[in-house]
């Protein structure tokens, strides 16, 4: 209960500037798309999410008042969709097909190799935080499964062999 | 003539066509059509005659589709079009080649389908992984405005599109057209009850279609070319290309457009190489997760709708799944039963609390816990979460791998019972 209303009052206490000059542009840009101001609603828990990397309380409730939406409806809206993410991720997020396709491809035997290598299973964040790694429905690439994204990159034909490549690619401070 | 409409621009070797060479190979002819004179009455008209069905899967036909949306003067001033490029249906990749191997023809499509039924605003809703087609859907679509292909008074017809970019958030709920509706009015994507149908009261009440990538792909070749041409596509009954698609472990899967009434046999063997050395077809799902198992013995069949619901199943997506004889079909079901559990949207109850247990019951049988008991509680959710029963087409969409697959695979089931282990294990 004191958690919930900590809060709540941390809520009313937002700084008025709480979204910056860049995203409010962005969902500025939304509105001329959309006629109604849930949709807008939606694309600017997007907005936060790319600038922030995730939707905290504190973003969700600045989103709402900015928006003039009521916030548990905002928050209905945000766990519903998977690809909106109200914790912190990891500077990389991986999402890993398991769809039926690259099961039959052998994806459950290179999930554990993922997990064996960062330390991580399904919604966890390696200690680094450098990945997460969340399940996601068929990527569709199926000829060439598995197939798993890392940030907005697709990799295909993963094996035990390509992961680490592919890995280390995505850690900071290499190329 | 072109026999391959919907992919003769495409070639994974270069970038996709920009719009320039993409005129050049007679690109936006369609369009052009249009500007000579073609009514939005004549449009609907051509796409009727052309026998064209929806493919996103439930293969419902374009032009009387379309046919719903009120026109005319008294028609509401609002209308929309939204393109339904949320593919997700698992082992579905044919829209993802369509947007990323030739962008315009979605786009010209999309400016044929909009002036038919005269919305002023259409929207690509995309799902939000395919971060490759959005970028390249981006460029065309940036070109496609400073050619005057979109905007005010579109080459002097009077008619004014704008084509908006929609990415999605997720969940493979939004596919179902009403859902989609939701989540674009930035809502929780539950379904609508229907009636009121969207053509009629859509996305925020307004008259709206919703069609597929490949679906619209198909328009801007029936303008350009006719309706003989169109009808002689095909080798079967229906008309028309499609894209078909082969995963699993043959020798090259991959998606390639053939005519419909292709047979099944010559997909798999001839474009699909066959099965890998070793394994044997022991089954396959013909269009998505959502379709019932065939058998080897179905293999003469043609890809075309009536055929392959004549065995049972669905055309659907036209994507195939093939199972082999070392894939243990009890554990390729459980993993669509996890899926369709994961994506229900929970608003209905068959849906929602069925689709879990019946997901329980296969991670049970894959600990070797399975009993008879359970397999009977399996057979009962086929009805329950069968067609009419539920709110939407999700739950039935399952039960159609886990009825066929009770039916066909009886033998697989029962062997984990009695030997309390998955025998395809080592």
């Amino acid at each position: 209960m004191s958690s919930m209303s900590e809060r709540l009052i941390a809520s009313t206490a937002l700084p008025a500037d709480y979204l910056n000059e860049e995203e409010i542009a962005e969902i500025e840009h939304e509105r001329t798309l959309y006629p109604d101001t849930r949709a807008v609603g939606l694309e600017a828990l997007k907005i936060v999410q790319k600038h922030r990397g995730w939707v905290s309380d504190e973003s969700l409730f600045a989103v709402a008042e900015y928006l003039g939406l009521p916030v548990a409806e905002l928050e209905g809206v945000a766990t519903f969709f998977n690809l909106i993410y109200r914790q912190p991720v990891g500077r990389n997020v991986i999402l890993y097909c398991k769809s039926v396709s690259c099961w039959i491809m052998g994806c459950d035997e290179v999930k554990e190799k993922i997990s064996g290598e960062l330390g991580i299973d399904y919604g966890e964040t390696s200690e680094d935080g450098e990945f997460t790694l969340i399940p996601v429905p068929c990527l569709g690439d199926c000829d060439r499964a598995p197939v798993m994204m890392v940030g907005p990159d697709q990799h295909r034909n993963l094996d035990e062999k390509n992961l680490g490549e592919i890995f280390a690619r995505y850690r900071k401070g290499r190329d | 003539m072109v026999g391959n409409p919907l992919t003769r621009n495409i070639d994974f070797s270069r970038p996709p066509l920009d719009l320039g060479a993409y005129e050049a190979t007679g690109g936006y002819h369609g369009l052009h059509a249009i500007a000579r004179g073609l009514e939005p009455a004549d449009v609907l008209d051509l796409v009727k005659e052309s026998g064209l069905k929806g493919r996103g899967g439930a293969g419902f036909p374009t032009g009387l589709k379309w046919s719903f949306v009120p026109m005319g003067e008294k028609a509401p001033k609002q209308k929309y079009f939204v393109v339904n490029a949320d593919e997700m249906e698992p082992g579905t990749f044919k829209d993802r080649l369509l947007m990323e191997g030739d962008p315009h023809l979605l786009l010209e499509g999309m400016i044929i389908a909009s002036y038919a039924i005269q919305a002023s605003k259409a929207y690509i809703f995309l799902r939000g992984e395919y971060t490759d087609s959005e970028r390249i859907l981006r460029k065309a679509l940036a070109e496609a405005y400073e050619r005057g292909y979109l905007g005010r008074n579109i080459l002097d017809t009077g008619f004014d599109l704008d084509i908006i970019m929609h990415t999605s958030a997720g969940r493979y709920i939004c596919g179902e057209e009403t859902a989609l509706l939701n989540a674009l009015e930035g809502k929780r994507a539950n379904p609508r009850a229907k009636p009121p149908f969207p053509q009629v009261s859509g996305l925020w009440g307004k008259p709206t279609i919703v069609n597929n990538v490949e679906t619209i792909c198909n328009l801007p070749g029936i303008l350009a070319w006719g309706i003989d041409w169109y009808r002689s596509l095909t080798k079967g009954n229906d008309h028309g290309t499609k894209l078909f698609g082969i995963s699993g472990k043959a020798r090259t899967p991959g998606c390639w457009e053939l005519p419909l009434g292709t047979p099944i046999r010559e997909l798999l063997e001839v474009y699909g190489g066959g099965m890998r050395d070793g394994l044997k077809l022991k089954g396959f799902l013909p269009g998505g997760g959502s379709t019932d198992f065939m058998l080897p013995e179905h293999l003469d069949l043609n890809l075309d709708y009536d055929d392959i619901a004549g065995a049972g199943s669905r055309l659907a997506t036209g994507t195939l799944i093939l199972l082999d004889d070392k894939t243990c079909p009890v554990g390729m079901i459980g993993n669509l039963m996890t899926f369709f559990s994961h994506e229900s949207c929970g608003y209905c109850t068959p849906c929602r609390d069925g689709l879990p247990w019946v997901d329980e019951i296969f991670r049970e049988f894959e600990r070797g816990n399975g009993t008879h008991r359970d397999l009977a509680i399996l057979e009962e959710h086929v009805d329950y979460m069968g067609p009419g029963k539920t709110f939407c087409a999700l739950a039935p969409g399952a039960t159609a791998p886990l009825g066929s697959g009770l039916r066909y695979f009886r033998e697989d089931f029962e062997r984990h019972i009695t030997e309390k282990r998955c025998p395809y294990k080592n």
